[in-house]
């Protein structure tokens, strides 16, 4: 289109629209997770003791070196230093792969134990423990598909740095998938204290 | 005025030099995108009447009579889905809205032009997945629109499917949402201030932040009736420790606001549209603008009535009660204001005002047995009767449904560059406005009476008034069809339309008919309120 130049304000407020609209859909989880709390109290720390705060905290060190990766990213490209914003770009990716990685064993170890959504252990169990380990699965699984698509994005645009589509210049695109990368962070730094710290 | 049709000879329909529907469908033209959700809303908004024709077909007599209960199930459920999720959400907002907005701010186009088509793809793909829905696996779904949990987590229709497509629509609707909010941030011409906004523009304001910020939450409800029928989490079942009320709330949290993205467009297309038929400039111009913020916000904090008798306790009723009674301060601030325009102006009284008109009327009705069903103790009376029926077409159909019209006959025109006649469209409005009381009037009564809603059967007793509001719905069809088919053959094939015969002061009638497709030869600068007539009259 004929747009006289490209508004980056214009597409920075877009996408912060877009993140409330994220923010929303887990604060949906999250209300659900604040009703049952004050329901099963109990269940919900028996529940969250069960959970391995290893896994929990190796991850979330992961997450947040992942994101800082990505906001070093930003000065990179605005420096114009295409390579250091490769690698900081990559760094992010290879951080979110170790993320999804950890939590597939997490969540193959609970498997194995019979915790799963509709298991014969959780059916058999009290109904709060169900409901606090469905929860669970919920939340870090919506998180996981999250991190799946930040990192596609992320992928795409390392492309887009690569071909010089993004440059100091031009570079919007790239504040706006870290805007997203942060918001995927932020849900976690949610998450983790609430299944795994503070019962 | 001659030399400047025969350039403009086609406008956007041509002037891309692209033809095929490779030139539509990838197109990310504003007005190619509104046109396309037009037909698109239209189509499903003529599918939406068939059902709830048959419906009330199918109640003209008690016991069976044209379909089986099961069938009767699924027409209603089917019958709210389309007319909710693929007619009056997209409706206003997302045909004119796309139509006009841009230009009524003087812009070129929205602000992310290329998500606007998105939005468009994924409506299109939710409407595919919803109405594969209802022809595959275990049928049409049979549980009402709302898709209430136990009943939707157990029933073997194809739920699944149908809640996935609203969904995808869901998403359509927020990114439409984002569009609009960026473009009125962004795009308005030099000299457009806030307070030089149309009214039309403002709503669209609104309704655009309840896009936003309600929406995600039917997102993750509809998420989460998918994953407890797939992988059954439980969080809604009884037996597990769940609470099926928690559904509902989630539900309405964005159910109820959704009503307004609803309404609002609706009554921004009639605050356009009264001054220009009373030539007279809008009465209380920032009310009207503030009421419909005022709406948005009020209305996000009352869902809880539609829960009245589900559970909930007594302060949360009396809670909900009240916040409900201050939405309709604003919605009356509106139509006092619409009503004090036309005092004393040179009323018009052509098609797109007399749907106008019709409007307050039946809105005002709607509005005013919503209080009802808000108060907490008459509600437990007409709860889940026919009244609430009534009601809710009152203020949705009545309302958005007459808006939808008037927006069609003032608007289309501008667009196409040819008119419809103008006795067929009075004929036509005067069957539906008949036609549309006899019937949900009727409803009304009914409920009061207490008939319940939902029900294949009902008791003999109910069987004459049921007939009368049968009755109402041909005439109300009868009027439907005259004007579509007025306005479709109209538009294409009838005299030609240019300039601006209303005297419309906003952007869009200062352009070429039908509008370039880079609507403005040079970037306008606005010196002028939308609804100073002065000088903005017949040319």
């Amino acid at each position: 289109m004929s747009h006289a130049e490209k508004d980056s304000f214009g597409a920075k407020l877009g996408m912060w629209l877009f993140l409330f609209t994220e923010m929303l859909l887990f604060g949906g989880v999250f209300i659900l997770y604040s009703v049952y709390l004050t329901r099963y109290p109990k269940e919900f720390g028996l529940g969250g003791h069960q959970l391995d705060l290893v896994f929990g905290a190796t991850n979330t060190v992961v997450l947040l070196t992942s994101s800082l990766f990505a906001a070093m990213s930003v000065t990179a490209i605005k420096r114009g230093a295409k390579q250091l914003t490769l690698g900081l770009l990559s760094g992010t990716i290879g951080c979110a792969l170790i993320f999804l990685f950890i939590k597939y064993l997490e969540w193959s170890a609970k498997f194995h134990h019979g915790i799963y959504p509709n298991s014969p252990k959780l059916i058999a169990g009290p109904p709060g423990e169900s409901i606090f380990f469905s929860l669970y699965y919920l939340s870090t699984g919506l998180h996981g598909i999250h991190v799946i698509i930040g990192g596609i994005l992320m992928t795409w645009t390392a492309v887009m740095v690569q071909k010089g589509i993004l440059n100091s210049a031009d570079n919007v695109t790239l504040e706006n998938v870290t805007l997203y990368w942060h918001l995927v962070d932020l849900v976690w730094i949610f998450i983790f204290p609430l299944y795994y710290l503070i019962l | 005025m001659s030399q400047d049709t025969a350039m403009a000879q086609g406008g956007f329909w041509r002037d891309t030099g692209r033809s095929g529907i490779g030139s539509w469908i990838f197109s990310t033209d504003h007005k190619r995108i509104g046109m396309m959700y037009l037909y698109c809303v239209l189509s499903f908004f003529l599918v939406g009447v068939v059902l709830g024709f048959l419906i009330r077909l199918e109640l003209i007599a008690p016991g069976p009579t044209i379909v089986t209960a099961q069938t009767y199930n699924a027409l209603f459920t089917v019958h709210g889905v389309v007319m909710i999720f693929l007619f009056i959400i997209p409706g206003i907002p997302a045909s004119f809205g796309n139509l006009v907005l841009p230009i009524q701010l003087g812009a070129r186009d929205v602000a992310f032009p290329r998500v606007n088509l998105l939005s468009w793809w994924l409506y299109a793909i939710g409407a595919v997945i919803v109405l594969v829905s209802l022809f595959t696996g275990g049928g049409a779904p049979d549980t009402g629109w709302t898709f209430y949990v136990p009943f939707s987590a157990r029933t073997s229709t194809n739920v699944s499917l149908a809640v996935f497509g609203v969904f995808v629509l869901g998403f359509s609707s927020i990114l439409t949402g984002i569009n609009f909010i960026t473009t009125i941030h962004r795009m308005r011409a030099p000299g457009m201030t806030w307070t030089r906004l149309p009214l039309f523009t403002w709503s669209l304001y609104a309704t655009a932040w309840v896009q936003v910020l309600a929406t995600p939450i039917i997102a993750i409800t509809l998420l989460l009736v998918v994953t407890e029928r797939i992988l059954g989490l439980g969080l809604f079942d009884p037996n597990r420790g769940g609470d099926p009320v928690m559904y509902q709330h989630m539900f309405w949290i964005y159910s109820h606001p959704a009503v307004y993205i609803m309404i609002l467009p609706g009554m921004g297309v009639i605050s356009d549209i009264i001054p220009v038929f009373s030539r007279k400039p809008i009465f209380g111009y920032k009310m009207i603008a503030f009421s419909s913020l005022a709406i948005a916000a009020a209305g996000s904090a009352v869902w809880g009535h539609h829960m009245y008798t589900s559970g909930m306790s007594d302060l949360g009723v009396l809670v909900f009660s009240f916040l409900t009674f201050i939405v309709a301060i604003p919605s009356a601030i509106k139509v006092f204001n619409w009503v004090s325009t036309m005092y004393k102006g040179s009323i018009s009284l052509e098609a797109p005002m007399l749907f106008a008109l019709s409007f307050i009327l039946l809105f005002s009705i709607g509005g005013l047995s919503g209080l009802i069903l808000g108060a907490a103790a008459t509600d437990i009376h007409v709860h889940d009767t026919h009244f609430v029926v009534g009601h809710f077409h009152y203020v949705m159909f009545g309302g958005t449904g007459f808006a939808f019209f008037a927006a069609a006959h003032y608007w289309l025109p501008k667009y196409y560059g040819r008119r419809y006649k103008e006795k067929p469209a009075i004929f036509g409005w005067i069957l539906m406005f008949v036609g549309f009381n006899v019937m949900y009037f009727t409803m009304q009564v009914l409920g009061m009476e207490g008939m319940p809603r939902r029900y294949y059967d009902y008791l003999p007793e109910f069987a004459r008034l049921n007939f009368v509001a049968t009755v109402g719905s041909w005439i109300l069809v009868a009027g439907i069809v005259i004007v579509v088919w007025n306005l479709w053959r109209g538009l294409f094939r009838g005299e030609p339309f240019t300039g601006n015969p209303w005297g419309g002061a906003t952007l869009e009638w200062s352009i070429a008919t039908p509008p370039p497709t880079e609507n403005f030869d040079e970037d306008p600068v606005v010196t002028h309120g939308p609804y100073e007539f002065k000088g903005a009259g017949i040319p």
